[in-house]
């Protein structure tokens, strides 16, 4: 008996040796494999006596289940030891960066005029397109700019020829609209224009969103109430705002709206050149004579528009500080607005 | 409009702060720009006379001054001075010590070459107070000893300037901003109302209307033996400087200071260059002027002229000639105050290349009643300048051709309708008396006159605007606009640009905006086949015509930050591109791409792989995708690309848009560093998509069967594919290319191409024999159409 705990304890040793899978097979082999010592010890019982026998039978088993036991042990241990080895060698360095993860981005005035977009949008009015390339009726008489109107001045227009021009907003497009269909009229009409003018605060291209709410009851408080909402929305802020007199041949009254400065919170400073206040939109009730250029009754309907440049609000908003840098197309430039 | 507010209080005086002022005004919507107070500059300077002037001991440009500057100073200073005007008896701005000059300069005691100076003889740059010559101020020599100079230059004043809107011409004179100051502030005007001068020669000229629509009224005196000596009083010659007027003559300078200051331009001319009688009338052909600014033009027949009996005088409104102007051996004049229609004047300034103060006014609109006073007020101040004796005042008028007095009428309740609030009658009636119009009630509302100097009243909605104006637009509520709760039509198979530019930003794209008109050359480069439209007067010749594809912008871009070590380029551009190819102008909307360099960001992993054709198509792909639709590319003949990697996208028969390698050459020519792909596409065949339609999805597995077989290299994959597709069957359900190989083992001009194909019936798992039937189909199909080879 002495015996089965001897090559136990010899399985023991042997077995705690063993580093691989193939030594632990022979190890296993060797003890309890069809010759191994321990199935060899089942021979012996041949010689007990038979009372002996099952006594005997049940150490052998024992003894052979502990030994088992052992090598299961080693055999998940190794195992265990050899995934970890291969995992160590699989590490690599997550730090480095991912692959092709560079997305693009939207213009910056693009950017913008989605977000002007979805305010309006948000109230109902949808957008409207037009030609670039206009004629001299859409974009200054039928708005009550006829020939020699000091404001055409204004304007510093580009032409091709006597009848066509580039338009210098985008205005005719709510001409356009009104042509074509019956008030109640709520649009909004985005788009590049063309001024000839180039300086450091101008480029003879830029963009403009014009606004059109034409209905039976349309009056101008309602018009202060759509702007401060749209000017609060967009810049996320309760700003002072005031509406100032002004003058476009094509609304009557006229207005220009202009919001507390946000560089500098009214403070007075270099960008709203230290009056407090930046202009940001003109704006009024749509003169009587635009609406009848169109066929609209102008004693039924009344409404107003308004107009803003996309340029300028996105330098507001995101601090440009120089206009010309939005048609340079300097990657380094866009990428600041992905 | 630049004005002293000296000068504006004399008219008007308000209790109040420039700045509050100011205020009112902007708010009113005579905006101003802004305001300057001339004393801030300097201090410590005063009236001094020269009393000697000896050498400097030890340097031949300087002198030693002995200054007399009366209750200033105790005793006489002496100054070292530089200046070569320097002499004895002048009288001189002096600086004491203890002064502050422009530019916060202190002046304190100095030495110079050993002898002591106590101050400074200053000149007019120094001072800030004009351009001046080389040498210190010389004052007048009455100027009285010890005056503070900002005294005596009147320099405790504002420079107020408005930037007043072109419908308020009206203003663009001291009487207008003044009446508007007055009703803003409720303060009565001290109007100037000069009194008619009593004629001391008979002298008279005929005057004769020969364009009446244009001219109605002109008025003109004579005044005889004026004092070619005289000078414009200092404080005249202030007032129309702030008012950014040179002073020029004291004849010139009172028409100038009369147009300032009642906003009526009027015109001197040499009595003696004048032949014979006056007549306002068109031009003649081929006639020509020179100018006071000594140009000479060469007048249109649509052009208002004052003329004598042989030859023309004057632009009507705009500037005089030069042989009739006044000058220095003037003796007699001629003056003229006329009033000419703003749309005959209108535009005739610029079209000689010309903006004066006088044409300024007379295209805004002058007031029609003024020319009287204008005349009266100019030559009361010219014979308390100038002197001589004045003839009467010669008036022709042709009154059928003069602008009737304004009547309008304005509704009570359309007040309310336009603005949103009502107000109360006497409030309506308060604000519009003030403003000088005449109101007479009836039962809506009124009946109203205009005055003549409010031309641009014309409307009821110009009475309400004069109304909420005065009343102030910040006094107005503010409304949340009301609106029905509409839900505004969203198409589902459109396609907004806003996707398409989603799709883009997401595979690597930047957005770039570029101009609209591009350079000529580089334009023919990029579309050589098409004459795009021009612009008349472009800013620059880089940016003379409209583009006709969106290349040339994209291509600069591109070009601007190779140059900046960009080495991958992404860009896409949304916008029209002007077409002249038919003879009309389109104006289509397109979606352009440009990509250039590395495919992907440069990385730890070193794949350093340009773009290719796949690349740029895959993206073209993503977008295409988003409409559902069925695109073909086919081999492309465009110029401008890759004979071999180009492709036109068609679109339901019709060429949409094309995807292409920039051509070497022009690759060269554009001056690219790298390797170019460009795009365009119709955002038109872009803007709708089919809606999905639901298939019944299949119980049964599907098959795959793949072979390869081996055809001519110019067999093209996607007719392959078609050609499958079509041939194939119902059971066929998809078809593919997964490699393509040639080399090695192949046949020269052949290729390799293994086929993908999927097989399903939608009611039963397919058999064997079912599917290879199909299979020899196909393989017998290509063999026909293609002399396929099955590979082995």
């Amino acid at each position: 008996m002495a015996d089965l705990q001897e090559i136990i304890q010899q399985a023991e040793q042997e077995i705690s040796a063993v580093e691989s899978l193939p030594e632990l097979e022979q190890v296993k082999a060797r003890f309890v494999g069809k010759k191994g010592l321990i199935t060899a010890q089942m021979k012996q019982m041949a010689t007990l006596p038979p009372e002996e026998k099952p006594k005997f039978g049940a150490k052998v088993n024992e003894a052979k289940k502990e030994v088992f036991g052992i090598i299961e042990a080693k055999q998940n241990a190794i195992k265990t030891a050899e995934i970890n080895a291969k995992l160590a060698g699989e590490t690599i360095d997550v730090t480095l960066s991912g692959r092709n993860s560079e997305s693009g981005g939207v213009h910056p005035v693009n950017r913008t005029l989605r977000r002007i977009e979805s305010y309006f949008g948000q109230m109902g009015f949808s957008v409207a397109e037009g030609p670039e390339v206009e004629d001299d009726f859409h974009n200054f008489t039928a708005l009550n700019i006829p020939e020699h109107h000091p404001a055409r001045a204004m304007h510093d227009t580009f032409y091709f020829d006597a009848g066509r021009l580039l338009r210098t907003h985008t205005s005719p497009v709510q001409v356009r609209v009104m042509e074509n269909a019956e008030p109640p009229y709520r649009i909004i009409a985005p788009g590049r224009v063309y001024r000839c003018d180039s300086d450091l605060t101008h480029t003879p291209m830029f963009h403009q969103v014009e606004g059109l709410l034409i209905d039976e009851s349309t009056t101008f408080v309602d018009l202060k109430g759509v702007l401060y909402e749209f000017v609060t929305h967009f810049f996320e802020k309760d700003l002072g705002v005031r509406f100032r007199p002004s003058y476009f041949p094509f609304t009557e009254p006229s207005a220009e709206v202009d919001i507390e400065c946000v560089m500098c919170s009214g403070k007075g400073c270099r960008v709203c050149s230290h009056t407090g206040w930046l202009e940001i939109l003109g704006c009024g009730m749509v003169h009587p004579k635009v609406l009848e250029s169109v066929g609209v009754d102008s004693e039924k309907y009344t409404g107003f528009a308004f107009g803003m440049g996309v340029e300028r609000l996105t330098m507001l908003r995101y601090g440009v500080n120089d206009l010309r840098l939005f048609f340079e197309n300097d990657l380094n430039f866009l990428k600041q607005f992905n | 409009m630049k004005f002293s507010e000296q000068w504006l209080r004399e008219w008007v005086n308000p209790e109040i702060s420039t700045q509050e002022l100011v205020d009112k005004l902007t708010m009113a919507g005579l905006e101003v720009d802004g305001f300057e107070y001339l004393g801030d500059s300097f201090s410590g300077v005063v009236v001094g006379e020269i009393v000697a002037a000896e050498q400097h001991p030890d340097a031949d440009k300087l002198q030693v001054c002995t200054i007399n500057v009366g209750d200033a100073s105790d005793e006489e200073l002496q100054i070292i001075c530089g200046a070569p005007n320097a002499r004895k008896g002048i009288k001189v701005a002096v600086a004491m010590i203890g002064a502050v000059l422009p530019g916060d300069f202190k002046i304190k005691k100095a030495k110079l070459r050993g002898v002591h100076s106590f101050g400074m003889l200053c000149s007019e740059t120094e001072l800030n107070i004009g351009e001046g010559s080389d040498g210190i101020v010389e004052l007048p020599l009455d100027a009285p000893l010890g005056k503070d100079l900002k005294e005596f230059f009147n320099l405790d004043d504002h420079v107020i300037d408005v930037d007043l809107t072109p419908n308020r011409g009206d203003c663009l004179g001291i009487r207008g901003i003044a009446r508007e100051v007055g009703v803003l502030t409720q303060q009565d005007v001290r109007f100037v109302e000069p009194k008619a001068v009593a004629s001391e020669v008979s002298d008279k000229l005929d005057v004769k209307l020969s364009a009446p629509q244009a001219c109605p009224r002109y008025l003109g005196r004579v005044i005889k033996g004026i004092n070619p000596e005289a000078q414009t009083p200092q404080w005249m010659v202030q007032r129309i400087e702030r008012s950014g007027v040179r002073s020029i003559d004291p004849v010139v300078d009172v028409t100038n200071y009369v147009l300032l200051e009642m906003g009526h331009p009027m015109h001197a001319f040499d009595l003696a260059k004048i032949d014979g009688a006056i007549d306002v009338r068109m031009a003649k052909k081929d006639e020509k002027l020179t100018l006071l600014d000594g140009q000479e033009v060469e007048l249109t027949e649509d052009t208002l002229m004052i003329a004598d009996n042989s030859k023309p005088l004057a632009i009507a409104g705009v500037m005089g000639g030069e042989h009739s102007g006044v000058n220095s051996e003037t003796k007699d004049i001629f003056l003229e105050s006329a009033y000419f229609d703003a749309i005959s004047v209108a535009g005739k300034a610029r079209q000689y290349g010309l903006h004066t103060d006088a044409s300024h006014r007379y295209e805004r609109g002058v007031d029609y009643e003024l020319q009287r006073t204008a005349m009266e007020r100019a030559t009361e101040l010219l014979l308390e300048i100038v002197g001589g004796q004045p003839g009467a005042i010669i008036e022709a008028v042709d009154k059928s051709a003069m602008p009737e007095k304004r009547h309008l009428t304005l509704r009570r309740e359309r007040i309310e309708r336009v603005v949103g609030v009502a107000f109360d009658d006497a409030q309506v009636e308060d604000i519009l008396t003030r403003l000088g119009l005449g109101l007479t009630a009836n039962d809506q509302g009124w009946d109203v006159s205009v005055p003549s100097f409010r031309f641009d009243i014309d409307n009821e909605e110009s009475l309400i605007e004069e109304l909420v104006r005065v009343y102030g637009y910040n006094n107005l509520p503010i409304r949340k606009p009301q609106g029905e709760m509409a839900m505004f039509m969203q198409n589902e198979s459109r396609v907004f640009k806003d996707l398409l530019r989603d799709v883009l930003v997401t595979r690597g794209y930047q957005e770039a905006i570029t101009y609209s008109f591009v350079e000529p050359k580089l334009q023919a480069v990029l579309e050589p086949n098409m004459k795009p439209l021009p612009l008349m007067n472009p800013i620059s010749s880089e940016m003379g015509v409209m583009r006709t594809n969106l290349l040339p912008g994209l291509v600069q871009a591109a070009q601007f930050n190779i140059n900046r070590q960009q080495s991958r380029i992404r860009f896409f551009e949304m916008g029209l591109r002007f077409e002249t190819a038919s003879g009309e102008l389109e104006q289509i909307p397109t979606l352009a791409g440009l990509v250039a360099g590395r495919r992907y960001v440069e990385s730890w992993d070193g794949d350093a792989r340009k773009v290719d054709f796949y690349d740029v198509k895959g993206d073209i792909e993503a977008l295409l995708n988003s409409t559902k639709r069925r695109f073909d590319f086919v081999p492309s003949a465009k110029e401008i690309l890759h004979p071999g990697q180009s492709a036109d996208i068609i679109l339901e028969g019709k060429t949409v848009g094309y995807i292409g390698k920039l051509h070497p050459q022009i690759q060269q020519t554009v001056d690219l560093d790298l390797d170019t792909f460009v795009y365009e596409i119709d955002l038109e065949a872009l803007s709708e998509r089919d809606l999905p339609e639901f298939a019944p999805l299949m119980k049964f597995p599907s098959i795959r069967r793949d072979l390869a077989v081996i055809v001519d290299e110019t067999v093209k994959g996607g007719e392959l594919i078609d050609f499958i597709v079509k041939i194939g069957g119902n059971l066929l359900t998809d078809a593919f290319i997964f490699d393509i190989y040639k080399g090695e083992h192949l046949e020269q001009g052949k290729k390799s191409v293994a086929l993908g194909m999927t097989l399903r019936h939608p009611e039963k798992t397919l058999e064997d024999a079912e599917i290879n039937s199909v299979v020899d189909k196909v393989v017998a199909g290509l063999a026909e159409e293609y002399q396929a080879v099955l590979r082995n």
